[in-house]
């Protein structure tokens, strides 16, 4: 049975920004794929993703005997049966901390079982969960499980949103980072799969890891044109896929329709945070003038109600800072992550297309050696005849296999995504209602500022 | 103390189809960057406006009890190119040459806007109805707001005038509110630009040596240094002014667009979370209406106000510079009669020429000190209000604000 879901919150780190840090040498490893821009357009080296498990590691799929194919109420109680687990069963729950490359000379990394109070802290570089994402995705994907992507490697947006005339800070970068490793790391410990699977326990623990090679780095939008070059391939198939299961349909559907949206919404507030930001130094800007014109004014009274003035649109620049940063850490990424697993659901789908395809190329070639051997039959070689008989033995075996898998697949898929779906609502839920919060926050200082001004205008005689 | 721009204004907008005709009790905010004192005798305003394609129509409304005029109360159209003239013949008044001239209001330019309007209409096969009659009310809001500040620059103009004891009494003056028929002024020719630009040439030119003759008497002394450091302070805050309060325009924006897509998002999504997304698209869709007006607020009592004194201390510089060329005229003619008596040649001449130049300085330095002092009581006046009113407009939406973010986040909470 599947292990029960645990339920955690993502953890948004929603601390203040981290103070300036200071590159020393050791930093260099590090920072060398953050100059590194990684284009959509660009050629990605080969990603490693293979129809099959990579050899050296043994796949974790459970070995279940073929399965009618499932249907809309079987889905039904298959959830049912999750909830009952998730009660009387053990629970994982896992908290995952990231912290600062600085301190730790490589992302801190530390793993905390809530349950058994275990914990574990590890030093990974920027590659090593590359390279865990990569291992995952080449276990899991072909068999439906839905791997979270890894963070981006550039610094660019997804969207290509220009982040303000200044880049982004060296500071700031790393925070962007290593808030975006966080929640990797956390949605893949929440899988219940992959938190049992030993490449993520070795990450999680292992004081040592192999260096991931770089062939190996598989980045979000490696996925995404991994993703498209799949679907391009399975679009140029002749015989297009008999889907007898209205759900599938209506879930790429679903899926397509979101991806579309969310990435609009992202769009737009990636431009919320650019336009906030710059509101902010301009704010900046207009305190500074103000204050001078404050000093240049020869009325007394009016002098000092000018200089309250610059003071006030200070400390309402410092406001505007901090709701760009909530704008972007709360509202901005969760977009964006979401952009990119929706990537790894429709990459998940296209598995179970290709899957299909493996099964029909067998059935066709299984058809393929029973008329050769049919002919055979009149044509007085009984070596060949064997081998015939020997090969259609093999390709028959070949066609039920392909049969489970595609069974297979496609329960997993719909277990992945009725957890997928459960997970996303949670998220946005929390989301939303923190980024809400930070809004009245921004309300209620804005408040106090006017309200102490207020007094200072009416003052001038 | 009243101020003259209270009055409700009616705008007819041809050209768009749902333009409103009255502006709502808030609304009529018009900006009064001056405090002035009216009385009975005349009180001017603007009563309604017309913006026409190229064109906006005033129509300039007088009430009076001078025996000056025919009727107690009258209206006549204007145009810009009438207000400029008018206040082009007060600067070239010799008479006048005491007084800060009221400074002329800026030209009603509305391409900006009508340029946004023709794109949308361009784009309207590209987007949902829904976006297209969204971006076409925030764009006629926009194209109003540009209206009333046209026609709340021009009313001060007018205002100041009529409240000036001698400018108000200007046979021009009269001409212009009384006469109902087109004052034939045309706009500047090419070579009459160019002869005006040549004179400022000259104007700065000889501005840069009259300021540098020291002043003997303290006030204007001090008067000369302060506005001219003044003048470029409230020009620098005036620019940065505008530079906030357009990034704080393109995140309304920014929220605007926001709030759709998430109701598209909420009307597509069949689990839990549609409703949050519907909540919070309802919301956004609140509270950008009111970060738009935050933002056209700021500009109607701080950014104009800026701008209006960054005209007024370039009238009230322009004052200096007569009263130093005066100066000047008068220093050089003492040093000619000096030279005549030495020479004892054309000593009449000169002594008459040193009485007249002696007589404008000092009937310019007379009315220029009051009107100094009477410049610095009406911009006091001025920032006080319009930083009263700023700070509680900031209040009164942040306090909205909070309401609506509030109730929603009740409403969201309650439903985890």
């Amino acid at each position: 049975p599947p292990s029960c879901l645990p339920a955690e919150d993502i953890s948004t780190n929603s601390n203040g920004p981290k103070q300036e840090i200071l590159l020393d040498d050791d930093q260099e490893d590090l920072f060398a794929e953050a100059t590194e821009e990684v284009s959509l357009d660009s050629p990605e080296r080969e990603p490693i993703l293979s129809d099959g498990p990579s050899p050296a590691i043994t796949p974790v799929t459970p070995t279940v005997i073929i399965t009618p194919r499932a249907e809309a109420s079987m889905f039904d109680r298959s959830l049912d049966e999750d909830e009952d687990t998730e009660e009387n069963g053990d629970t994982f729950d896992m908290q995952i901390t990231v912290s600062d490359p600085e301190k730790v000379g490589g992302f801190g990394c530390t793993s905390l079982n809530l349950f058994s109070r275990n914990e574990f802290s590890v030093k990974r570089r920027f590659s090593d969960f590359l390279g865990l994402h990569s291992k995952l995705a080449s276990k899991y994907m072909h068999i439906g499980y839905i791997v979270p992507p890894a963070p981006e490697k550039s610094i660019v947006g997804m969207t290509k949103v220009k982040v303000g005339k200044e880049d982004l800070s060296s500071a700031e970068f790393v925070e962007k980072r290593r808030s975006a490793l966080q929640r990797y790391l956390t949605r893949t410990v929440t899988h219940p799969a992959l938190l049992k699977d030993p490449d993520v326990i070795q990450f999680l623990e292992n004081t040592e890891l192999p260096r991931a090679v770089s062939t190996q780095a598989l980045s979000g939008a490696g996925i995404l044109r991994m993703v498209n070059k799949a679907a391009e391939a399975v679009n140029k198939m002749t015989i297009k896929m008999n889907e007898s299961d209205a759900w599938f349909e209506e879930k790429q559907q679903q899926f397509e329709n979101l991806d579309i949206q969310l990435r609009k919404l992202h769009a737009s507030v990636e431009s919320l945070v650019c336009h906030r930001k710059e509101l902010s130094v301009n704010t900046a800007s207009f305190a500074k003038s103000a204050a001078m014109l404050g000093n240049s004014e020869d009325h007394t009274a009016l002098s000092r109600a000018l200089s309250q003035l610059a003071e006030v649109e200070e400390k309402i620049d410092q406001l505007h800072q901090e709701q760009a940063y909530a704008d972007f850490y709360l509202f901005s990424e969760l977009l964006g992550d979401y952009v990119r697993l929706i990537a790894a659901v429709k990459g998940v789908f296209d598995q179970r297309m290709k899957t299909w395809s493996k099964w029909q190329d067998a059935q066709l070639l299984l058809q393929r050696k029973r008329e050769a051997e049919t002919k055979l039959q009149y044509a007085n070689k009984p070596d060949k005849l064997q081998q015939a008989k020997d090969e259609i033995k093999e390709w028959e075996t070949k066609v039920q296999q392909g049969e489970r898998d595609f069974e297979q697949i496609s329960k997993n898929i719909r277990q992945e995504v009725g957890r997928f779906e459960k997970q996303r609502v949670k998220d946005f839920k929390v989301v939303i209602i923190k980024y809400l919060e930070s809004l009245v926050h921004t309300q209620q200082q804005l408040i106090k500022y006017w309200e102490a001004f207020l007094p200072e205008a009416k003052a001038i005689a | 103390i009243n101020n003259c721009a209270g009055l409700p204004c009616r705008f007819h907008q041809k050209g768009l189809d749902d333009g409103p005709d009255f502006l709502s009790e808030e609304d009529r905010g018009v900006t009064v960057n001056v405090d002035l004192q009216t009385d009975a005798t005349l009180q001017v305003d603007i009563s309604d406006a017309l913006s026409e394609r190229d064109k906006v129509k005033f129509t300039v409304h007088t009430k009076s009890t001078l025996p000056n005029f025919k009727q107690n109360e009258f209206s006549v159209v204007r145009q810009h190119e009438e207000f400029i003239w008018l206040h082009d013949s007060f600067v070239e008044n010799e008479d006048y040459a005491g007084f800060i001239i009221p400074p002329a209001p800026p030209r009603p330019d509305f391409d900006a806007s009508r340029e946004k309007l023709q794109k949308l209409g361009e784009g309207e096969g590209s987007m949902t109805k829904e976006e297209f009659t969204k971006m076409k009310q925030e764009l006629e809001a926009e194209y109003l707001a540009i209206f009333k500040k046209t026609v709340a620059m021009h009313e001060v103009f007018l205002c100041r005038v009529a409240a000036h004891p001698v400018l108000r009494k200007d046979l021009n003056f009269h001409v212009f509110l009384e006469y109902n028929q087109d004052l034939s002024v045309r706009g500047k020719n090419k070579k009459e630009k160019l002869e005006d630009f040549f004179k400022n040439v000259v104007k700065s030119a000889d501005g840069v040596i009259v300021a540098g003759v020291k002043d003997v008497d303290d006030f204007f002394e001090h008067e000369k240094t302060f506005l001219l450091e003044y003048h470029n302070r409230v020009k620098d805050a005036s620019i940065k002014s505008d530079r906030m309060i357009r990034s704080h325009k393109s995140a309304a924006d920014d929220i605007n667009r926001i709030a759709s897509t998430l109701y598209t998002l909420g009307t597509q999504d069949s689990t839990d979370v549609c409703k949050f997304f519907l909540k919070v698209s309802e919301l956004f869709e609140k509270t950008r209406k009111i970060e738009a007006r935050v933002a056209a607020d700021e500009d109607l009592k701080l950014a104009d106000l800026l701008k209006y004194y960054l005209r007024e201390s370039q009238a009230a510089k322009d004052l200096l510079y007569r009263r130093g060329r005066a100066l000047v005229d008068y220093e050089n003619a003492n040093k000619a009669l000096d030279k005549a008596r030495a020479k004892n040649k054309d000593v009449l001449q000169a002594e008459t020429t040193q009485q007249v130049c002696c007589q404008k300085f000092e009937k310019i330095s007379e009315s220029a000190k009051q009107e100094l002092i009477d410049f610095k009581t009406r911009r006091v006046a001025a920032f006080r209000k319009n930083l009263v009113e700023l700070a509680e407009l900031e209040l009164k939406h942040a306090k909205g604000n909070l309401q609506l973010l509030q109730s929603c986040l009740a409403v969201l909470k309650g439903d985890t």
